[in-house]
């Protein structure tokens, strides 16, 4: 009984440890003041200093189209190269399941200099273009990753059958392998979009021009006590919630339409 | 069948370009003079030499690896009561994802929020001063660095013993306790070496972004306080030393590879299957 206790009262510190300064973000976002222990009223000020600053609005700007067609390409180009992989000869796929570990296992720093001497070695521009590039470079092998087990466990027989039966290998991809490995898919692209959403090192390195995500942002800003700083950190943690309750939402009432389709045409 | 490895090829393309080119570069860099173009290599080691003679610079990957070392030391002092105490939860799951979701939420942004709660005027001094105590100095001291290390990088080390010990087989602890070990004794023999996996898998999670990191302790270490991280960053957008830069992150991938063959072979002796266990 006793042990019990104490263990309940452990992960309750941790939790605390885990969500204290997310509160202590929100809460202060909304402070009068700029005092940084002290709540002494509630106000807007911080928000509407960071709507008026061009350069936050447009970090959540780009932050998002980066993080949404980051998440569009890589989850694209990983189904079908995951697809394409379980039909290599073993050698290949080793070769290539290797190389897609690399930016997954490397520090991010080591991934970030390199993209950042490679494209000033080819005199690219550095600004979207490059954001996007790196971003769909190190988001393309989670997706692989959490695509490839899903593949594993289809029965290879699906596709001659498929094709046996008169479909195109383009159909037999769509209509009959990829809905098999949905869920795969899913929470590769998933994955994708909170690496794109929350990346700093990388981005930091190969950004340019003017062009800055919000972690970009924060870490410049931050060299000063800045509340429109616990603003913009409100806009994200709202927004990663408002994904977070989608995520776990959505399936449930598409599940709860399914049960009552089926219902209805049982009737 | 085979117009589907087909698909395979643009990936290939790709990953040679994005992947294995820039990782090649950093190579010929670090083994190449400050100011050699690709095209005339010349070979040379002098990056490294600078590294290993400066005092300065053992001095940074010294404290880097002491600080990772701290970081990953109470991940796991801290982590493991917490997994244990979650797997034997009623609401695991609940705790599982809690614990989850503050992964999902920028680093950057977490971390900046500790500046506030331990500045000299923040949460923390002010709940001390109810008591007249302080103001404690918390900011820009190692203390702070371990801090928010430990702060962003436990989730993962939670997690991971978690996994280990949620599959661990209750009947071992059934026939622990049948053979006449106590709950000391059990937890010493049997959970402890059954859940190592998982707590070697945590340690690389935490060690290895705990010796790169270099925003962690710009944030709250200020601006004086370098880790090997904050070095390379100088390297690439302040100095534009290429060579040198492209030199240290390789010793920082070396010393990475080696500590994580050392936590591997203590993971051999320490766990039932390796041996003399």
């Amino acid at each position: 009984m006793k042990g019990k206790i104490l263990r309940r009262l452990y992960i309750l510190l941790i939790m605390a440890f885990f969500y204290l300064p997310i509160f202590y973000t929100v809460v202060f976002s909304f402070n009068s003041s700029k005092s940084l222990s002290v709540f002494s009223g509630f106000s807007l000020q911080w928000y509407e200093k960071m709507f008026h600053n061009k350069d936050m609005v447009n970090s959540i700007f780009y932050t998002v189209i980066i993080a949404l067609l980051a998440t569009l390409i890589s989850t694209v180009v990983g189904t079908v190269t995951a697809i394409g992989l379980s039909k290599c000869n073993r050698l290949l796929r080793a070769a290539v399941e290797q190389v897609n570990d690399l930016p997954i296992m490397n520090p991010d720093i080591v991934t970030a200099i390199g993209l950042l001497m490679f494209f000033s070695t080819l005199a690219v521009k550095k600004g979207f273009m490059t954001l996007l590039l790196a971003h769909v470079m190190f988001c393309i092998p989670y997706v692989i990753l959490s695509i490839m087990p899903k593949l594993r466990s289809l029965d290879p027989n699906l596709i001659d059958a498929a094709l046996d039966l008169g479909c195109t290998p383009m159909q037999a991809m769509t209509k009959v392998v990829v809905p098999q490995i949905t869920s795969g898919i899913v929470s590769g692209a998933l994955i994708a979009f909170t690496m794109s959403f929350d990346d700093f090192v990388i981005s930091y390195f190969v950004t340019g021009n003017g062009i800055n995500n919000i972690s970009i942002m924060v870490y410049t800003m931050s060299k000063r006590i800045n509340p429109s700083i616990n603003a913009l950190s409100t806009v994200i943690i709202g927004i990663i919630t408002l994904c977070l309750i989608v995520i776990n939402v959505v399936p449930a009432v598409i599940d709860r339409a399914r049960n009552k389709c089926r219902k209805e045409t049982k009737k | 069948m085979k117009s589907f490895r087909k698909l395979v090829y643009p990936y290939i393309v790709w990953a040679v370009i994005m992947i294995i080119v820039p990782m090649v570069m950093i190579l010929l860099y670090a083994f190449t003079k400050e100011g050699n173009s690709v095209r005339n290599f010349i070979f040379s080691l002098d990056s490294f030499r600078r590294f290993f003679s400066d005092k300065v610079f053992l001095g940074v990957l010294e404290r880097s690896l002491v600080i990772a070392v701290l970081t990953t030391f109470f991940c796991v002092i801290l982590g493991y009561p917490a997994a244990y105490a979650m797997v034997r939860s009623r609401f695991k799951i609940q705790w599982v994802l809690l614990t989850t979701i503050p992964t999902w939420i920028n680093m950057l942004v977490r971390t900046y929020a500790w500046r506030g709660i331990m500045d000299n005027k923040g949460l923390i001094n002010a709940f001390f001063g109810l008591f007249g105590l302080g103001p404690f100095k918390m900011l820009e001291t190692n203390f702070a660095v371990v801090l928010g290390m430990v702060y962003n990088f436990i989730p993962f080390m939670i997690l991971q013993i978690y996994n280990s010990l949620e599959k661990l087989d209750k009947s071992y602890l059934e026939a622990a306790a049948d053979l006449g070990a106590n709950r000391v004794q059990a937890f010493l023999r049997v959970t402890l070496p059954l859940s190592a996996p998982g707590v070697i898998s945590g340690i690389t999670l935490v060690f290895l972004p705990a010796v790169s990191s270099f925003f962690i302790p710009k944030l709250l270490g200020g601006g004086q306080y370098v880790l090997i991280g904050n070095v390379i960053e100088n390297q690439f957008l302040t100095a534009g030393d290429w060579s040198f830069g492209s030199a240290i992150s390789l010793i920082m991938a070396v010393v990475i590879i080696i500590s994580m063959y050392i936590t591997r072979y203590i993971d051999k002796k320490v766990s039932p299957e390796g041996g003399n266990g």
